[in-house]
C-alpha cells in the first residue's frame, strides 16, 4: 500500500467514525423531535436553537449519573456486555461502500474503509457478536429482568436472523457476488436491487427492525413488562453506550439496506449530465446519506406508529412466516435465474 | 351509552381477516395517519413564555392585600385556613407592638403565613371566607419549581410590595364576576 493511501485511509476511517457517532447522537435528537411531532407535540427546545444541542446535554446529563454497579453483579462481564456492544456496532462501518472512488493526482482512492471480498458475511459476523452483549449484560446484572430481556433478545435475533441470511442469499445468488462495493456498482443509476428483488427486501427490512431491537420488535427492552430489560441494572455511561450502540446499529442497518436494495452511492437521472468523476463521486455520498437519513426516518416513524408484538406473535411471525416466505423467494429466484441461463425449459 | 365523539369504536374480539393477518396493510394505513400528524398544528404552548388564555374568572396565585395605606390586611383571624377545604394554610398570629400602626392595619396580624401550592386546589374559598378582604386569587401561574418545599409559599410570594407598582392587580376577576351578577 502506498503512503499517500494510507494516509487516506486512517483520514477515512477518523472520518467514518466521526460520523457513525454524530450521526447516532442527532438521531436521539431525530427520535425525540419525530416522537413530538407524530403526537403534536414541539419535543425538545431549550437546548440551543430548537434544542440542537439537546444530544450535547443528553451526553452531559450521562456522564455526571452515578455510576452504579450492583453488589451482586459480575463485575468483569458488568463493564465488558456495553463495551462489546459499542465495538461491535462501531466496527460494522468499516466495509460499507460509503461512496464511489475519488481521483487525486492520477490516483484512485476508494470510499470505502476496506473491500472485504466477503462483506456480507461480515457485517453479519459482527452484528451477530452483538447479541453477546446484550446476553453477557443482562447474565452480569444477575436481575431476572435483565436476564429475559436478554434470553428474548437473543432469540428474536436468532429467529429473525435466519430469514434475513436467507434474503440476502437470494439477492447474492442474483448478483453472484458478497462484495458490498461490487454489488452498489452492479445496481447504476435506477437499477436497484429492490426493484428485482421486492419480497427479499421486505423481509430483510422486518428482520433488520428485529435485529436492531427497534419496535415493533422492541421486546428486549419492554418497558411494561421487565422494567428496563437487558439494561435495567444499568447507569450512567455504561447505559449510555447500550442506548448509543442502538442508535448506531440502526445507522448502519439503514446504510445496509441502502446498500444492499437501494443502489448505495448510485443515483438515477445524472448518468447524461457529463459531470466529472469526482464531482459525481461526492454527490454519490451526498445521495447515500439522502437514503440513508430516509430509513432512520422510516425506523422512527414505524416506531411511533405502531405498537410492539406479544413474544409469541413474534416467534409466529419468525417462524412460521418470515421463514417460509424467505424460501419461497429463494425457490423463486432460483427459478428465475435457472430460466434466464437457459437451464429451464418449460 | 350514547358517545360524546363519533369516532368511538366497539371492540369485538372477531378473527383476523387475511389482509388484517398479513399486517402490512394496516401498518401501511396506520403510518399514513401519522405521517398527517407530522405536519399538523402542534398544541404545545411553550410556558413560561407563551401563556394558555384563560377565562376571566380564572383562579391562580394567591396575593395577601395590603390597603391604601400600605398596611396587611390580614388579621390571622384564621378563618381561611378553617375553609380551606385542601388544609393548604397555615399561619402564626403575632401582637402588633406600638410603632407598628404602618405594617399592619389590625392590632394582631400574621407572622406567618403559608400556603402549600401542591394542597391547594385554587377553590377560592379562602378568599370567600376572609372577613378583611386580605385574601384574593389572582390570574398569575403559580411558578415551576424543582423541589416540594418550594412550593410553601410564605409571606414573601403571597404578600404584594407598598409601592404602587408593586400592587398585585385584582380587578379582572372582582370585573368579570359583577358582570355574571348581573
Ligand atoms: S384556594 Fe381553596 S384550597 Fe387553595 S388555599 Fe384557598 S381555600 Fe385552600
Ligand atoms: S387572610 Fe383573611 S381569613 Fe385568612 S387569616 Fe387573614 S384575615 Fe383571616
Amino acid at each position: 500500500m502506498e503512503y499517500s493511501e494510507l494516509i487516506f485511509k486512517i483520514i477515512f476511517v477518523i472520518a467514518v467514525f466521526a460520523v457513525s457517532l454524530l450521526i447516532a447522537m442527532y438521531s436521539t435528537y431525530a427520535e425525540r423531535k419525530i416522537a413530538a411531532f407524530m403526537q403534536d407535540r414541539i419535543g425538545p427546545d431549550r437546548a440551543g436553537p430548537f434544542g440542537i444541542l439537546q444530544p450535547l446535554a443528553d451526553g452531559v446529563k450521562m456522564f455526571m449519573k452515578e455510576e452504579i454497579i450492583p453488589s451482586h453483579a459480575d463485575k468483569v462481564l458488568f463493564i465488558l456486555g456495553p463495551s462489546l456492544m459499542m465495538l461491535t456496532a462501531c466496527m460494522t462501518g468499516v466495509v460499507i461502500p460509503w461512496g464511489n472512488s475519488l481521483i487525486i493526482n492520477g490516483q484512485e482512492y476508494i470510499m470505502q474503509i476496506t473491500d472485504v471480498n466477503i462483506g456480507i458475511l461480515y457485517i453479519f459476523a459482527v452484528v451477530s457478536i452483538g447479541v453477546y452483549g446484550i446476553m453477557i449484560g443482562g447474565w452480569a446484572s444477575n436481575n431476572k429482568y435483565s436476564l429475559l430481556g436478554a434470553i428474548r433478545a437473543t432469540s428474536q435475533m436468532i429467529s429473525y436472523e435466519l430469514a434475513m441470511g436467507m434474503a440476502i442469499i437470494s439477492l447474492v445468488m442474483m448478483t453472484g457476488t458478497l462484495s458490498l462495493r461490487e454489488i452498489v456498482l452492479q445496481q447504476p443509476g435506477a437499477h436497484w436491487n429492490v426493484f428485482y428483488q421486492p419480497l427479499g427486501f421486505l423481509i430483510f427490512l422486518v428482520c433488520a427492525f428485529a435485529e436492531t431491537n427497534r419496535t415493533p420488535f422492541d421486546l428486549p427492552e419492554c418497558e411494561t413488562e421487565l422494567v428496563g430489560g437487558y439494561h435495567t441494572e444499568y447507569s450512567s455511561m455504561k447505559l449510555g453506550f447500550y442506548l448509543f450502540a442502538e442508535y448506531i446499529n440502526m445507522f448502519i442497518s439503514s446504510a445496509v439496506i441502502a446498500t444492499l436494495y437501494f443502489g448505495g452511492f448510485n443515483m438515477p437521472f445524472v448518468a447524461g449530465l457529463g459531470l466529472s468523476h469526482n464531482t459525481l463521486a461526492v454527490l454519490g455520498v451526498v445521495f447515500f446519506f439522502a437514503k440513508i437519513f430516509f430509513f432512520i426516518f422510516f425506523f422512527m416513524w414505524v416506531r411511533w406508529t405502531i405498537p410492539r408484538f406479544r413474544y409469541d406473535q413474534l416467534m409466529n411471525l419468525g417462524w412460521k412466516v418470515m421463514i417460509p416466505l424467505s424460501i419461497v423467494n429463494l425457490l423463486l429466484t432460483g427459478l428465475v435465474l435457472l430460466w434466464r441461463n437457459g437451464l429451464f425449459h418449460f | 351509552m350514547q358517545s360524546l365523539t363519533n369516532r368511538s369504536k366497539v371492540v369485538v374480539n372477531k378473527k383476523m381477516s387475511f389482509m388484517e393477518k398479513i399486517y402490512l396493510p394496516e401498518i401501511a394505513k396506520g403510518m399514513m395517519i401519522t405521517l398527517r400528524h407530522l405536519f399538523k398544528k402542534k398544541v404545545t404552548i411553550k410556558y413560561p413564555e407563551q401563556k394558555r388564555p384563560v377565562a376571566p374568572v380564572w383562579r391562580g396565585w394567591h396575593v395577601l392585600k395590603r390597603d391604601e395605606l400600605g398596611r396587611e390586611n390580614c388579621t390571622a383571624c384564621g378563618l381561611c385556613a378553617v375553609a380551606c377545604p385542601a388544609e393548604a394554610i397555615t399561619m402564626t398570629a403575632a401582637e402588633r407592638k406600638p410603632g407598628e400602626e404602618n405594617l399592619f392595619r389590625e392590632e394582631k396580624y400574621a407572622a406567618v403565613y403559608e400556603i402549600n401550592m401542591l394542597r391547594c386546589i385554587f377553590c377560592g374559598l379562602c378568599e370567600e371566607a376572609c372577613p378583611k378582604e386580605a385574601i384574593f386569587l389572582t390570574d398569575r401561574n403559580v411558578p415551576v419549581d424543582l423541589l416540594r418545599d418550594d412550593f410553601i409559599f410564605g409571606k414573601d410570594k403571597l404578600l404584594e410590595g407598598v409601592q404602587p407598582e408593586k400592587r398585585i392587580d385584582i380587578s379582572v376577576r372582582a370585573r368579570a364576576h359583577r358582570q355574571i351578577e348581573n
